[in-house]
């Protein structure tokens, strides 16, 4: 029993680990950390979707945060607002309305704090048949469109003037982003779902040489956080997505200072080969 | 409209010896307008193959956006945009930071310019005159490296059409005389024709075949020289920018001394007296 449940949260915090280590760069080189926030913010919604379609729960989610996103995508073109006040209104705007319209639901108890900060520890077969599914689908999506997406990332007017087809790859990658925050809602919760995409790209940055290294990195970094989080919530008895991500930010914490003695060894190193000439 | 064509078709006299070739990209009556504000007003730019194109106006004329237009990157709000069919473009756009946090060496930049690419990237290189930054990290070039490494992947895809968004800024003197030349051969060598956007009056004398200089609307356009004397290019850029264009072209016209003189300082090579559009 006590093994299953473990076991079954390990899978869980894995593979979602393992899917969103690319995307998680690319939401780092290309400074859509409040974009992910956002579409996040928006899944408590997708929570009540489920409810009102009788749906499940996952599948709700998916919906909404896709249809945010898109909605996203159309209100950026607009120029109307600045980028980071629109996702402002939408982040909290979302979530004050999914959290006012649970309190509305009275027939159906749903677990509030889980969605908000994840239950690893209740994830269910059919949860890790999901993350794996969607998490798949993300990986394998990424793949499709990288090397456009990493044209767009480099230098979005280059590749235009080179001929990528540029609007469709965004909307491909916010559809990515999209499915990515509800795999990964069940295990860490919408409030700390971007801290999983960034902090383990931010922190293979230093380790990295090329973007595909850089996105390597990134998924083992994520799967080293959650083994480690969930023993560690499991040793303390802490809430286990908050464990994740103080296990992750420990980690980015160790490689800055890696980071910066690597830095002062190579220096040393470029000196001294210099010295005889 | 076709009146305005005209006007300007009256100033396209071409430099003696240079046959331009067939139109590459023509951008004609341009209309853009952000906010309300119309930062183009009617105008009209083309670019043969084997030609170099000035674009000059002071800052805020819209050169960059009258660029943008050409190549397709933006849709202007009125006018019309054609290309010769399958037409390569190379583009050295003017604002721009690698992402510090995308690790990308030099060499893998390159490669994403196509198949081909990988091959020549050395060379190409080396023909801008950074050899060396090969294995370096994007993010770790300084601003001139980076835009020569621009300009190397802009070249690596082989295009008909060159546009430089202000080639030279940031780049050092000796730098400078080195792609005033490079243009030159570009145009030569590989028959492109180039649209280069500049506030370099060096640049616009000793390497261009035409001018045209905007400010929301074309101002005037036609050889440098004409340009040069041009009421309205000098109510632009004033008396003393319009007395050393005229003063420097006047020198040109008679002696090849002074271009030939400087690519000696860049070559640190005795000057042989051949201009240096000539040299093979």
């Amino acid at each position: 029993m006590f093994d299953d449940f473990f076991a079954r949260a390990l899978a869980g915090g894995i593979g979602v680990a393992l899917a969103t280590g690319p995307l998680g760069c690319f939401m780092v080189w290309r400074r859509m950390a409040y974009f992910g926030d956002s579409i996040a913010h928006s899944a408590l919604l997708g929570v009540l979707l489920g409810v009102a379609l009788s749906i499940e729960p996952n599948a709700g989610i998916v919906i909404m945060c896709v249809a945010l996103a898109l909605l996203l995508l159309l209100l950026q073109q607009q120029r109307r607002l600045a980028t980071d006040t629109l996702l402002g209104i939408l982040a909290h705007g979302t979530l004050a309305l999914g959290l006012v319209g649970i309190s509305f639901l009275e027939s159906v108890r749903v677990d509030l704090m889980s969605y908000l900060f994840g239950d690893i520890l209740a994830v269910t077969g059919r949860d890790l048949i999901w993350i794996y599914g969607g998490g798949g689908v993300v990986l394998v999506a990424t793949a499709l469109i990288w090397r456009p997406l990493l044209a767009i990332t480099v230098h979005e007017e280059l590749a235009r003037a080179e001929g990528v087809r540029v609007g469709l790859v965004r909307i491909a990658f916010t559809l990515l982003i999209a499915l990515a925050v509800a795999i990964a809602m069940k295990i860490i919760g919408l409030i700390l779902i971007v801290s999983l995409l960034i902090i383990p790209a931010a922190t293979a940055r230093r380790l990295a040489r090329s973007p595909e290294q850089m996105a390597l990195f990134a998924s083992l970094i994520g799967v080293a956080a959650v083994v480690g989080g969930l023993h560690g919530s499991l040793a303390w008895d802490t809430p286990s997505g908050p464990s994740i991500v103080v296990a992750a930010l420990a980690l980015f914490v160790l490689s800055m200072g890696g980071g910066a003695l690597v830095q002062v060894v190579l220096g040393r190193t470029v000196e001294s080969a210099r010295l005889p000439h | 409209m076709s009146a305005l064509r005209d006007s300007l078709a009256g100033h396209l006299t071409r430099r003696p010896g240079v046959a331009a070739g067939p139109s590459l990209a023509c951008a004609e009556n341009l209309v853009v307008r952000y906010g309300g504000r119309a930062v183009l007003d009617r105008v009209s730019i083309d670019v043969h193959r084997r030609e170099v194109v000035s674009l000059i106006g002071p800052n805020g004329a819209g050169k960059t956006t009258a660029a943008r237009a050409l190549l397709g990157l933006i849709r202007p709000d009125a006018g019309t945009v054609r290309h010769a069919p399958g037409l390569v473009v190379g583009y050295v756009p003017q604002r721009i930071a690698p992402e510090e946090l995308l690790p990308l060496t030099v060499r893998r930049f390159l490669a994403m310019a196509g198949r081909r690419a990988s091959a020549d990237a050395a060379a190409t290189l080396d023909e801008v005159g950074v050899a060396a930054v090969m294995e370096r990290q994007l993010s770790s070039l300084s601003g001139g490296e980076y835009r020569r490494v621009l300009l190397a992947r802009a070249l690596l895809r082989d295009p008909d059409l060159l546009v430089l968004d202000e080639p030279v800024q940031q780049v050092d003197f000796a730098g400078q005389l080195a792609m005033h030349r490079l243009i030159a051969r570009l145009r030569d060598r590989r028959g492109c024709g180039i649209l280069v956007i500049s506030h370099d009056l060096h640049l616009v004398l000793s390497g261009t075949d035409r001018v045209v200089c905007i400010n929301g609307h074309v101002c005037c356009a036609g050889e440098p020289e004409a340009v040069s004397r041009h009421p309205e290019y000098v109510s632009l850029f004033g008396p003393h920018a319009a007395a050393a264009l005229a003063v420097y072209t006047h020198h040109h016209d008679h002696s090849h001394d002074l271009p030939a003189a400087l690519s000696a300082i860049d070559e640190a090579a005795p000057g042989d007296g051949t201009p240096p559009d000539g040299r093979g």
